[in-house]
């Protein structure tokens, strides 16, 4: 657990030094998913020790934002009398943003898998699309 | 028994270490999480907003401020850095369901990420809010420090824009599987990314918790959505503001 964490530190850390060197307008999280992505993609035993820890930290999730969402105590002032225009946005910007999404895959999305062993796998993910969003 | 006074001074030692921002945190989002398990995991009982409504509520009644809870709810925030970087494990598990879509993908994104931009901008200049305030709204599809980023280059409120960017990820973590279901749209694989590029960490916490091939392209779209927010909003907001706002 401790060698997985120390991996993702060190990706993040390798992310803002290159976000840094390179003057990067995309944060040193983001470069670092990437650049671990790759370094997955190479080595499957890396993929074995750091897979756990992993998905342990990405199954709370949400957990991490709760304290920037809490910043609302502080910056609710400054929309006063505007409360309109951000639940426009809010609302109708989302709704417009995950229809656009979906409709462009679902047009382009290459359905079937090719190996036919996937038919089960296939067939229970659709099963479970039906109650998940 | 301690004096009434002993035990305020207590209360006045305790608000003002970080312990007390780090266990409120906790407890709340214990709470919460316990009461999105007992409504069956049902989206419209997000575990962010009701934490975030008990913290709020705590502090508004004992009148803390952000600030000092923020001082202990900052090491909580800051794994939100390694949870970024640990997203490419779900992704490289589906790598070959990605390499197979990748024109598809890469359509949806791009499509998605400039209807987020001009949609948002747009929205609050009808709705008759200020340039600050559209700025601000620009970027909030995209995950925390993106958008706050790109808020800032553009003389936005970054503390409003991440308050802006949470929102966006509860209502679309709240709302999409009513939309998905209307849409008749049912493979994992697509729900999931349109919720990481409309609604970044939220949206994709919320796909792992329906499943994991879902959050693993939510994880994608909300990675990508931030790397292409950071560069079409410089292009697109100058344009959209001139035309709602003036030079």
């Amino acid at each position: 657990m401790l060698f997985a964490f120390a991996v993702l530190l060190i990706f993040q850390c390798l992310g803002e030094a290159i976000s840094h060197a390179l003057a990067l307008p995309v944060p040193g999280p983001v470069i670092g998913m990437l650049l671990l992505f790759v370094a997955l993609l190479v080595s499957p035993a890396l993929m074995e020790r750091v897979e756990a820890t992993g998905n342990a930290l990405l199954s709370h999730l949400s957990l991490l934002f709760v304290p920037a969402g809490a910043g609302i105590l502080a910056t609710a002032s400054t929309v006063q009398g505007h409360w309109l225009a951000v639940l426009a946005s809010l609302v109708v910007g989302t709704v417009l943003t995950l229809t656009v999404t979906a409709l462009v895959l679902r047009l382009l999305w290459r359905d079937a898998l090719p190996e036919p062993a996937a038919t089960g796998a296939a067939q229970s993910a659709s099963a479970s699309a039906v109650k998940g969003d | 028994m301690p004096h009434f006074y002993e035990l305020s001074s207590i209360w006045v030692y305790l608000s003002a270490s970080p312990l007390m921002g780090l266990t409120l945190t906790l407890c709340a989002y214990v709470v919460a999480f316990s009461i999105y398990r007992r409504l069956g995991f049902s989206p419209l009982a997000n575990p962010v907003a009701m934490a975030i409504a008990m913290i709020v509520l705590i502090l508004t009644l004992t009148g803390t401020s952000y600030q000092s809870y923020f001082s202990g709810a900052q090491f909580v925030h800051f794994l939100l850095g390694p949870a970024t970087v640990a997203l490419a494990i779900p992704l490289a598990r589906q790598v070959q369901r990605l390499k197979r879509n990748f024109v598809a993908l890469m359509a949806g994104l791009l499509a998605g990420s400039a209807t987020a931009i001009v949609s948002s901008i747009s929205l609050v200049a009808l709705f008759g809010g200020g340039r600050p305030l559209a700025v601000s709204a620009a970027p909030k599809s995209a995950t925390t420090p993106i958008a706050m980023a790109v808020a800032e280059t553009f003389d936005g409120l970054p503390a409003l824009t991440a308050v802006l960017v949470i929102s966006t990820g509860i209502f679309g973590a709240i709302s999409a599987r009513f939309l998905f279901n209307m849409l008749r749209i049912r493979t994992p694989e697509i729900r999931g990314f349109a919720l990481g590029v409309a609604s970044h960490g939220i949206g994709t916490a919320r796909a792992f918790q329906v499943n994991a091939e879902m959050g693993a392209f939510a994880g994608l779209g909300m990675g990508l959505n931030g790397v292409l927010t950071a560069v079409l909003t410089p292009w697109l907001l100058p344009r959209i503001t001139a035309w709602f706002y003036g030079a």
